[in-house]
């Protein structure tokens, strides 16, 4: 299934979705140097987002939180490409910073479409993204 | 959004990696806010300074930009950092912390800011004019610039604001355009408030009632430069207050007067000040008396010299300004006059962005909420009082 999204941050990426209900703070609740979400009672706490299309509704929480998906690139914890479904300034710098591929505002309902598990290929040049249920 | 030619050329790395990178990040903002093109700016003030929030992740970000070459085009001045840069090791903050602070620093001036280390730039001579576009970070900064001086910035991060610095441009959306700078809320004070504290207790709980939205204040009678700045800091630390409206008091306030009927109003009394002094205030052994969010002023500096005079505060009172104003307060006495007392004066750095943990800080009190809030978040505990109080026990 193709759907049509906006380019934020743009670039090509792949991986296993990972869709969390709740906004996500990466300054406290992301562990850079694990990938895995630390923030206690998260929706996706526990998982771990390295190399994942990591899916949420949009970004929370301290500014510092760009500099963590820095770090994380830099350590290789990061997550291949982030999808929101409207994102905002700390997110978006982090992914420029970064060059994480970043799209928003997907068309329809993409959080009762996407599942955890299935296979997402962005592309954020083009603004549109691949959902199939395994990998190709 | 649309970019001029010589926009375009910079993005396209005619002038250099590092421009472009960092106007790759304004263009990539500026589409999420909806910006249709970018505007010049006349200065920054870069937020992201102390080590404490960077860690090794920031600092590692920042000298790669001033490894590609990223120069400052416009005035840029620093934000606090995490420590005193000459007197650290008597701060108690730890050497690996200290190493840190200084590669930042060093990075910064490699990249042509000037280390101030305050948030306060307008007090040590960054003062913009009424309705210039400036890019500015540090939230308390932000509402004094914006409203007391009726300057244009958004609340811009570190990231935005050296990109702004390096650049010399901004995404021209929010608090730029005049439409969004309209009050959305009335404020009636109904007490006479006359201390920092007072109208920071205003500020904090103005800031909690109304989240982002932008207040018209009426009744704040003939205010202090310090109460202008305490009531901003409070306003931007609770909720997200970019700019406030004080009737008769900042410039843009004549302009909406007509236009008050149907937006949402409340009134604010003497037991809502009281109340919400309590709010941040718990019971203490014995606090150390922190002073100084946002960083003194001379005026404060020479009341705190005049009210500790005689008196033993010997590890008990710690006061935070900038190196500019603590060169003035020095030469004036004021300095040693609080130093004989047995207090402290520490520059470049504040009680918010300090590792006080570390320091073995425990308990604290105020006259700042700003202050309050945030060591609250970090585990402490805190209490409330005008500087008198905190100084002499005495009330005012």
């Amino acid at each position: 299934m193709r759907l049509k999204g906006r380019k934020v941050v743009g670039g090509y990426a792949e991986g296993e979705a990972l869709v969390s209900v709740d906004p996500v703070s990466f300054y406290g609740g992301v562990d850079p140097e694990t990938g895995v979400v630390v923030e206690p009672g998260h929706a996706v706490e526990g998982e771990c987002i390295t190399g994942k299309v990591f899916v949420f509704p949009t970004g929370k929480g301290s500014t510092v939180g760009s500099y963590v998906i820095y770090r994380m690139k830099k350590l290789g914890t990061a997550p291949a490409a982030l999808i929101n479904a409207e994102t905002e300034a700390i997110i978006a710098t982090g992914c420029v910073i970064s060059e994480v591929p970043l799209v928003d505002r997907v068309e329809g309902e993409l959080f009762q479409v996407l599942r955890t598990g299935q296979w997402v290929r962005v592309d954020a040049d083009d603004g549109f993204i691949d959902i199939s249920d395994r990998p190709r | 959004m649309i970019l001029t030619k010589e926009q375009e050329a910079m993005l396209a790395g005619e002038e250099g990696p590092a421009a472009a990178k960092l106007l790759e990040l304004l263009v990539a903002l500026g589409e999420v806010f909806g910006a249709e093109r970018l505007v010049a700016v006349e200065s920054a003030h870069i937020a992201g300074v102390s080590y404490k929030n960077l860690g090794e992740a920031g600092t590692e970000w920042l000298e790669e930009q001033a490894d590609l070459g990223a120069k400052a085009r416009i005035w840029a001045t620093l934000n606090p950092a995490g420590m005193d840069m000459e007197k650290w090791l008597e701060m108690g903050v730890p050497r690996g912390f200290a190493e840190g602070q200084r590669r930042v620093i060093s990075t910064f001036q490699r990249m042509g800011v000037e280390p101030t280390c305050t948030c306060t730039p307008y007090l040590v001579g960054h003062v913009p004019k009424l309705g210039s576009q400036i890019a500015w970070a540090e939230s308390s900064a932000v509402c004094y610039s914006n409203s007391v001086l009726g300057a244009r910035t958004n609340r811009e991060s570190g990231p935005t604001t050296l990109a702004s610095a390096v650049t010399g441009l901004a995404s021209l959306y929010g608090y730029r355009l005049e439409e969004n700078r309209r009050p959305g809320a009335v404020v009636d004070v109904e007490v006479g408030l006359e201390t920092p504290l007072e109208f920071s207790a205003l500020g904090y709980l103005t800031g909690r009632r109304l989240g982002t939205t932008v207040p018209y204040f009426r009744g704040l009678g003939d205010l202090s430069l310090e109460s202008k700045k305490a009531l901003g800091a409070a306003c931007a630390t609770k909720g997200g207050i970019t700019l406030w409206h004080g009737e008769g008091v900042t410039p843009e306030a004549g302009l909406y007067e007509g236009l008050l009927d149907g937006l949402e109003r409340f009134t604010v009394g003497s037991s809502d000040i009281e109340a919400e002094v309590e709010r941040l205030t718990a019971p203490l052994d014995d606090p150390i008396i922190v002073l100084g969010c946002p960083h003194s002023s001379l005026g404060e500096l020479e009341m705190i010299a005049g009210l500790v005079r005689g008196r033993d505060m010997e590890g008990r009172l710690w006061v935070f300004t900038s190196r500019s104003v603590y060169a003035e307060a020095k030469a004036s006495g004021y300095v040693g006059g609080i130093e004989e007392a047995g207090g402290r004066v520490v520059r470049d750095t504040c009680m918010v962005v300090a590792p006080v943990i570390e320091m073995g800080w425990r308990e604290v009190a105020t006259n700042s909420f700003k202050a309050a809030h945030y060591m609250t978040n970090a585990g402490l505990k805190t209490r409330l009082g005008t500087v008198q109080e905190l100084l002499t026990g005495e009330a005012q």
